[in-house]
């Protein structure tokens, strides 16, 4: 088909965002939240869903809850209660999940998404609950029987789910990047896609531009990372738009992404649908949020990466490459953010940053947070070529390395350690000058009748007899005023 | 509110059980036995009572983010019909 064809359809999509919360116990019970972990051994019988057995709130996750919500200019409601969702699965012991239906903890607010030009476009958010993750099932271990691990089973889960605002598949890339970096900022989960700790259902629909309906939307489930979200989207619009331009319709279905092929199947239709037959949990009490304890928690708030980017941006200057590099990851933005507290040269420090500190940990194979530089050093290290005393890439190559694991050293130790310092006195350089000017007689002629490159071979010589201690600008200054007289 | 044959195959069909036709009977009665009594109950007029959902006035009952010690693997699988040593083992549940 054409794609004149396809420019006529307009791509709807909202998500549906699942994330484990890193707390140190399950949503319910006092059992371990942890990934990784021998089969069934972090289980208890509240988790297990044995009778008789209460389940109790961890504070943590209504916390989290409360982070994100404050992140995100979502509303808080207080108070918070639970529901139970009912249906039968062999890794979801009790029969039922502990959720919320009607009454979420957090409503409204948004995400905003920018494009690399600085476009910035706001997604709404719908709401965002408190629930609990099932066991894992694994079909194909052994020929006869499912086997069932329940150590997830009861791990804490916000699910976040964003109006059907997405209008390309890029905007969801984006707006999924947005919620892990946002979640990996305030610490509470660890927005790990191939690990499952974050997953994401995606409800896509298509329509003629400019039609005031949505269509009929299809729910895509099983993308293991972000770049896998954005192909099925792109696949299920194609699909979509097929079946309508070959007569069809689309039937509101539950698909599978392969991500193999790329494409969707059918994993479920509306008929096969669950009753889950919800109602209040009466197990958990009501939960009231006061004012001062949002207040609390609002003070111990980690600085929002869109804090950071608008600061780098309107208040230092970066450009928008500089400061998403800087901000895309939490780690990286807070050791900038020590950085600068002891230096105002912004860019210098970013600079420094992202190229040679990060070549060297890269190097080393470190991560950032073992970064074995500490701030009030690099600030040395800037401060020291700003003053022109030494060359930018003499503090890369001979400087930089000899302050690792070194924390009391500064860049001015080092440079008078390897004699680095680079010389400013015009005298004894302009003594050099005359030097290499009175060996060379033929070549000053060639300059003076005309040839320019000289000045490079004199520049050479006089660089390589100062040891590499006289300031290029300065000596090429001199050289030049010495010929020209 | 009237249960029927139909019903009581899409509630089997929820909770994953099947009936034989003499069994289905038993059920489509026992259960409209139960909402009879309930029936009864809403004659009552509730129209100003809150509905009830917990049993005590209590709030906040929240239990600080610390791991006890779990059951051990073989505690917790001890009451499972089919298992081996490290999981809880259930017919196939999903079609290859």
């Amino acid at each position: 088909m054409e794609q004149a064809v396809y420019d006529q359809y307009e791509l709807v999509v909202g998500l549906e965002v699942h994330m484990q919360l890193k707390t140190a116990s399950k949503a319910y019970a006092s059992d371990a939240n942890l990934f990784g972990a021998l089969p069934n051994t972090l289980v208890s019988p509240i988790t297990l869903g044995h009778p008789g057995t209460l389940p109790k709130v961890n504070t943590q996750s209504v916390d989290f809850a409360i982070k994100l919500a404050l992140a995100s200019d979502m509303k808080i409601n207080t108070p918070v209660f639970f529901a139970r969702k009912n249906y039968f699965y062999a890794d979801l012991p009790k029969g039922y999940q502990i959720t919320q239906d009607k009454t979420p903890i957090c409503t409204g607010g948004e995400i905003v998404i920018r494009e690399d030009d600085g476009t910035e476009k706001r997604i709404g958010i719908t709401r965002a609950h408190l629930e609990e993750d099932a066991g894992k099932s694994m079909h194909d271990q052994d020929p006869f029987d499912t086997l069932v691990d329940l150590n997830r089973a009861g791990v804490p889960l916000i699910e976040v789910v964003s109006e059907p605002d997405m209008r390309t598949s890029r905007e969801a890339y984006l707006y999924l990047t947005e919620v892990r970096k946002l979640v990996r900022y305030l610490d509470i989960c660890d927005g790990n896609m191939e690990e499952g700790s974050l997953r994401c259902d995606a409800n896509i629909s298509v329509r003629k531009k400019g039609a005031p309906e949505f269509g009929t939307r299809c729910e895509v489930k099983n993308m293991n990372s972000i770049r896998n979200v954005q192909r099925a989207i792109e696949h299920e619009m194609t699909r979509q738009i097929d079946i309508i331009e070959a007569g069809g319709v689309i039937n509101q279905e539950t698909r599978s992404f392969n991500a193999a092929d790329g494409t969707t199947s059918l994993l479920r239709s509306k008929e096969d649908a669950q009753d889950y037959r919800y109602f209040p949990e009466p197990d958990l009490p009501p939960i009231v949020i006061t004012e001062d304890h949002i207040q609390r928690i609002h003070s111990t708030m980690p600085p929002l990466p869109k804090e950071l980017l608008h600061k780098y941006l309107k208040e230092f200057n970066l450009s928008e490459y500089d400061a998403n590099v800087l901000t895309s990851e939490k780690e990286t933005a807070l050791y900038y953010e020590r950085i600068i507290s002891k230096t105002t040269n912004y860019k210098a420090a970013c600079n420094w940053l992202m190229g040679p500190v990060k070549g060297y940990l890269k190097e080393q194979a470190l991560e950032i947070e073992q970064s074995p530089f500490t701030p009030e050093q690099l600030a040395s290290i800037i401060n020291l070529v700003d003053a022109g005393k030494v060359s930018s890439s003499t503090a890369a190559e001979k400087i930089l390395p000899a302050l690792a694991n070194h924390s009391s050293k500064m860049a001015e130790d080092v440079a008078a350690e390897l004699n680095l310092i680079q010389d400013a006195d015009d005298d004894s350089i302009k003594q050099i000058a005359e030097e290499i000017l009175a060996a060379w007689p033929d070549k000053v002629a060639a300059y003076k009748a005309g040839n320019k490159g000289m000045l490079g071979l004199f520049m050479g010589e006089l660089m390589k007899k100062s040891g590499g201690k006289a300031n290029p600008k300065t000596a090429s200054g001199l050289i030049q005023q010495l010929l020209d007289q | 509110m009237k249960v029927d044959v139909a019903t009581v195959r899409r509630l089997a069909e929820l909770s994953k059980l099947s009936f034989s036709t003499n069994e289905e009977t038993e059920m489509v009665d026992g259960l409209n036995e139960m909402i009879a009594f309930v029936d009864k109950l809403k004659e009552l007029d509730t129209a100003n009572v809150e509905p009830l959902v917990f049993m005590t006035e209590e709030t906040n009952v929240l239990r600080e983010d610390v791991v006890e010690a779990p059951i051990s693997q073989a505690e917790a699988l001890k009451n499972a019909p089919s298992k081996d040593m490290y999981y809880f083992r259930v017919p196939k549940v999903i079609k290859q």
